[in-house]
């Protein structure tokens, strides 16, 4: 049920990553369709509509809030961002930037390989990594806490890989 | 005649296997030994007192400690020939007869309610002559201890060696996978009877360290997912937090004199660098400043000097730094992985965790020679912790998904595991000697 829940939260960070690449890579189409002639379903033969346009705002995916990946995980020896992250980080940086009511702690985690205070720094600088994403895109320090329980608290329990790239993370925890 | 046995032990040869000796929580098995292991007798104790037996078996406990070292192997009760209680009784022949080198006898008498005396006589059978006579005072409650105390005095006698049967160790055990996942902090004595849980917890607990009077206990706990320095009175039971700044507060190790912590601070920026506090007055004074991860701080034993991990350069590493400030200096460079140093009681070796060949095993750094002895033979083993007598080790190994605890003479010669009734055991920790 773990591993379920676990593997849904990966591929549903990867699928907000794949969304994100897809984004910043410069699309050779015309990425807006103002529709043609021939272009039935879209054109409208409905006349121009002249009102008022005001200057407008940016707002998040509502729909998508409660659904943020909340679990970033890191590669073996690493406390580098894995580039899929970034848009996922982005978000939480809005999210932040947006409410300053909010709050989140980031608790780093480490694998259980070496020794466990040693383990408690790499998880430590994990969060760090994460804490630098979020206050550069907007959020501010004192939304911010870190924890580190290195490898005291595994998301996955054993000892090979699999369990091991499930425990290099960290998790991003609301606290309001 | 301590010199006799000492060169007998040093002697490489065949070994025996024991089967476990106790039935606590941590079991003790003999999975290697690389010592010859001296015959020895110790003869049921003779009791008068109330009741048709002692309040404990005293001499069954010395002899578990005798075979728990490896360095003796204690001959059964069924192939005694005679069961003396003094030495007047005692016929060598019928001893040599069995090839058996020392000879315990003893008794307990009762004094009192609840006031005993306990005195056992060692002999050298060879010679027919006494080594040690030794009578001393015990309750109900202490007679465990006066078992192993009998067994110091037997084991230093015959080895040379300062016995440590009368130690504790206390080791932190997760139960359960999950979140209710249970944290406990247990001291026990060093052969696993007499567990104490002293502190527990849904959230992790971990690095113990012994105060030198061994009265009280550091380590580090993360109630409310902060984590928090504690220093816990045993006797009391009452715990005070010194240290819970923002960020990270781990790794605590008293000083030799008992007044200081050298502890890993991290900050809001999460920079962890060694630090030392008074433990009166709570002043902080910060000994690393490097950009890496500086952690696991350890007291050299005169207390001049802390010796801590580092990956300035790249992987962890060991340095050292003077207990005032100063230009750390990097003390390992064999390997890519080292890191919790610990030095040995009498300051010559300096154990650590090493990666050696894929495998992360306890490893002593001899200062003198500078040579690098790997001791254990695990792939995931931690937490290193020296005997008070620098002869032996404990650590942490993994068997199958479980922690458990381990021990290994400092010369590799003999390792034991420590079976544990439940749960996850790991960051074992040796006491000092205790104060009689």
């Amino acid at each position: 049920m773990k591993h379920t829940n676990l593997l849904l939260i990966v591929m549903l960070t990867l699928g907000l990553a794949a969304c994100a690449g897809n984004r910043s890579i410069p699309d050779p189409e015309p990425t807006t369709d103002y529709g043609s002639a021939d272009d039935g379903d879209q054109a409208s033969s409905a006349g121009w509509d002249d009102g008022l346009l005001g200057e407008g705002e940016e707002f998040g995916d509502e729909r998508m809030d409660g659904e943020l990946a909340m679990i970033v995980y890191f590669d073996f020896d690493q406390s580098e961002l894995r580039p899929e992250y970034a848009d996922l980080l982005a978000q939480h940086a809005n999210r932040l930037a947006n409410n300053s009511r909010l709050s989140v702690r980031l608790e780093g985690h480490a694998d259980e390989r070496g020794s466990r205070e040693y383990n408690i720094g790499l998880g430590e600088r994990r969060a760090q990594t994460v804490r630098r994403m979020l206050l550069i895109q907007g959020a501010s320090a004192n939304q911010i806490s870190t924890v580190s329980f290195g490898e005291e608290r595994p998301a996955a329990f054993g000892s090979d890989e699999e369990a091991y790239s499930l425990n290099r993370r960290v998790e991003i925890k609301y606290l309001n | 005649m301590t010199e006799t046995f000492a060169r007998r032990l040093v002697a490489l040869g065949a070994c025996l296997l024991l089967g476990a000796t106790a039935s606590a929580e941590l079991n003790i098995e003999i999975t290697r030994g690389g010592a010859q292991q001296v015959p020895v007798a110790v003869v049921p104790f003779g009791y008068d007192g109330s009741g048709a037996t002692a309040p404990l078996d005293v001499a069954g406990v010395i002899a578990a400690d005798l075979a728990r070292s490896g360095r003796f192997a204690p001959i059964p009760i069924s192939n005694m020939l005679q069961k003396p209680t003094t030495g007047i009784d005692v016929d060598f022949d019928d001893w040599r007869i069995l090839g058996v080198e020392a000879l315990v006898v003893g008794q307990v008498t009762q004094t009192g309610d609840n006031v005993y005396s306990i005195q056992f006589q060692l002999f050298d059978v060879f010679r027919g002559e006494q080594l040690v006579g030794y009578r001393m005072p015990a309750s109900r409650g202490t007679m465990r201890a006066g078992a192993h105390r009998a067994a110091d005095m037997i084991y230093e006698k015959l080895t040379g060696i300062p016995g440590v049967f009368g130690t504790k160790v206390t080791y932190v055990t997760a139960i359960g996978e999950g979140r209710d996942r249970l944290y406990r902090l247990v001291v026990a004595d060093a052969d696993g009877e007499n567990e104490n849980v002293i502190m527990e917890s849904t959230d992790p607990i971990m690095s113990p360290a012994w105060s030198p009077d061994s009265r009280r206990i550091a380590y580090v706990s993360f109630e409310q997912n902060v984590s928090s320095i504690f220093i816990q009175t045993l006797r009391t039971g009452n715990r005070v937090r010194v240290s819970s700044r923002v960020g990270i507060n781990g790794s605590p190790a008293f000083s030799p004199d008992g007044r200081k912590l050298v502890l890993t601070l991290g900050g809001a920026d999460g920079n962890l660098d060694i630090h030392v506090m008074d433990i009166t007055t709570r002043e902080v004074t910060r000994l690393t400043t490097n950009r890496s991860i500086d952690t696991e701080g350890s007291w050299s034993p005169d207390g001049s000097q802390i010796y801590f991990t580092s990956d300035r350069s790249g992987g962890p590493q060991i340095y050292r730094v003077d207990a005032t400030g100063g230009t750390p200096e990097r003390v390992t460079f064999e390997g890519s992985y080292n890191a919790r140093p610990r030095l040995s009681p009498d300051g010559k070796k300096l154990a650590m965790v090493h990666l050696d060949r894929g495998n992360y095993r306890i490893a002593v750094l001899d200062l003198e020679r500078n040579d690098l002895l790997v001791l254990s033979t695990g792939d995931q083993d931690e937490s290193p912790s020296f005997a008070p007598n620098s002869d032996s080790l404990i650590y942490a190994t993994r068997e199958g998904r479980r922690g458990v605890l381990a021990t290994v003479s400092a010369d590799g010669l003999i390792r034991q595991r420590l079976a544990s009734g439940e749960g996850d055991v790991r960051e074992p920790v040796w006491s000092p000697f205790p104060r009689y």
